[in-house]
């Protein structure tokens, strides 16, 4: 058997008496697209912020591609291959798409710590910020200011941002949220285009579309795992109708 | 519009020797010292979203410190001065690591009872510090053999340190690091999820800014020939705050603007109007009610539209 690209085991998170993530457990294998459903509160927002590492867990552990990496910080994780987006858009909004995408690229370079040459110079950077703008659809917007950016645009610049990274591993939250329907369809092309270099975990609400896109679905119901298994067993399975689909 | 200012402030920074009395000049220096001491604050508060209310600690500390090298040690100036912005910056790393377990009011309250530390052990440590009487008697450096005793001459000398310091830090804030600072400012998390480390971007910003504060010290303890506790109080360190915002905080020139808007008022209008604090305090609040962004910002707004209205 390979390596896992991720691994959850037994995870438990208490914001005081609430439980809100219970003996959850996941394993997820390189190349995978998991989808993570369950009703609102049901724990996955605070499941994923705890394999990112802005949370950390009461008790558990998570590990990436074999190497344990619960007591490292976000930016540790971000370091082994680690990326994510995020529910509520947080984007440099003052600034251009090129600059969002390029910031992001230097994230993960040592040139991170240069003082001295502005950021724009580097011109590999900005060359490959524009190509993944480009995967996007947004390279014409490259110039603009997020600020002037339509909402379904800034869900794709948080895609391309997430991407330009390359992750071994990346955590879609909620990437169709609050999109039209023709944005959906091109967020859905997008993820779908995805290397299968990269392990995807997402959290959707959307299950029409997400559920084209997902192999394997796990589902979360009061912060424990209900049902985890291939889609279309996930599907069909009794406890899920009962607790998702509403029968 | 920014080529404007820059011709205008060359041609006013190169003449004023030549044609103001010994008062403008050296009020002109003062202003230049003021300046540095509010643009490393603003590496804090503007460009690092970290609102410190104890900036003064560095510059009173360098100040203190070459005071006592040069008076007490008996070390020239050179060694005095290096020593001086070695301790402050050592300082700053130090105070860093605990001012940094916080961020928001939390930073300001610590950074405000770190600098307070310091305002009572100059008062109390009288044997070292000589307490409320200050450590008079102080001679400015002769570098390269040139006095710096005439006003004329310390103007160059600050004016060159002025300069040196805004490129520096200038470059600072525009580099790959500069926009990390700006990254985690606005976004803390985003920027740990894409791999940058919050903490160590914010420290080495902390240090940086000590860094210039110390050598605003060294200048303001070279014009005064003097130094007091009251250098190292909150007012000197809310006075420079005061600056920063209402200049502009996180642009590049607005620090410099503010500091000169208060040392204009407090040693111009101080001469007319007994309570300047409370001209101050008016100032402040007709920045704040128009233009709430600062002077800068502020200025640059009104130009935009006035350029447009004829078209």
């Amino acid at each position: 058997m390979s390596t896992l690209a991720l691994e959850v085991t037994a995870l438990n998170k208490a914001f005081g008496g609430l439980k809100v993530t219970q003996g959850v457990s996941l394993s997820v294998r390189p190349g995978e697209r998991r989808l993570i459903i369950g009703p609102n509160g049901a724990g996955k927002t605070t499941l994923f912020n705890q394999i990112s590492g802005d949370l950390r867990p009461n008790s558990g552990r998570i590990r990436l591609f074999g190497e344990d990496v619960t007591a490292l910080s976000p930016y540790q994780r971000a370091h082994r291959g680690l990326s994510r987006t995020y529910q509520i858009i947080t984007l440099f909004g003052g600034d251009t798409l090129e600059h969002n995408v390029t910031l992001g690229l230097l994230g993960l370079l040592p040139s991170r710590w240069q003082m001295w040459r502005p950021l724009s110079t580097y011109r590999h950077l900005v060359t490959e910020a524009r190509r993944t703008l480009d995967s996007v659809g947004l390279l014409h917007l490259a110039h603009h200011s997020v600020s002037e950016l339509a909402y379904g645009e800034k869900r794709r610049l948080e895609l391309a941002m997430a991407l330009a990274q390359k992750p071994r591993v990346l955590l879609l939250d909620e990437p169709l949220a609050g999109l039209s329907n023709s944005e959906r369809a091109t967020v859905k092309a997008l993820v779908a285009s995805i290397s299968k270099d990269t392990t995807v975990v997402m959290i959707e609400h959307d299950m029409d579309t997400a559920l084209d896109l997902a192999e394997t679905v796990t589902l979360l119901n009061y912060g424990r795992v209900i049902v985890d298994g291939e889609r279309d067993q996930v599907i069909a399975d009794e406890r899920t109708r009962e607790v998702y689909l509403g029968g | 519009m920014k080529w404007i200012a820059l011709a205008l402030f060359a041609a006013v920074a190169l003449l004023l020797p030549f044609v103001a009395g010994d008062f403008y000049v050296n009020l002109a220096s003062q202003i230049f010292i003021a300046a540095i001491f509010a643009l490393s604050l603003n590496l804090l508060v503007g460009f690092g979203g970290m609102t410190s209310l104890g900036h003064a600690s560095y510059l009173g500390v360098a100040a203190y410190l070459s005071a006592l090298m040069t008076t007490r040690y008996g070390f020239g100036h050179g060694a005095a001065a290096l020593i001086s912005i070695l301790g402050t910056v050592a300082m700053a790393a130090f105070f860093g690591l605990i001012a940094l377990r916080a961020t928001g009011l939390g930073f300001l309250m610590i950074t405000l009872a770190l600098s307070q530390v310091l305002w009572g052990l100059a008062y109390r440590m009288s044997g070292i510090t000589n307490g409320d009487n200050g450590i008079a008697g102080l001679t400015r450096p002769a570098p390269f053999g040139i006095s710096l005793e005439s006003p004329a001459a310390f103007y160059w000398f600050s004016l060159l340190a002025a300069i040196i310091a805004f490129v520096m830090m200038t470059i600072f804030v525009s580099s790959a690091f500069g926009s990390s600072l700006k990254g985690v400012r606005d976004q803390p998390r985003r920027m740990a999820a894409l791999g940058f480390n919050p903490w160590m971007i914010r420290w080495i910003t902390f240090v940086y800014a000590g860094f210039w504060g110390g050598i605003a010290g060294l200048l303001y303890v070279y014009y005064n020939k003097y130094i007091h506790p009251t250098s190292l109080s909150t007012t000197s360190s809310a006075e420079a705050l005061l600056g920063v915002i209402a200049g502009g905080s996180g642009t590049l020139a607005g620090p410099a603007v503010g500091a000169t808007l208060v040392l204009l008022l407090k040693n111009y209008a101080s001469a007319y109007v007994e309570r300047w604090n409370m001209l101050l305090g008016l100032v402040f609040l007709f920045i704040v009610l128009v233009m709430p962004t600062g002077i800068v910002p502020g200025l640059q707004k009104l130009a935009s539209r006035l350029w447009r209205r004829p078209s």
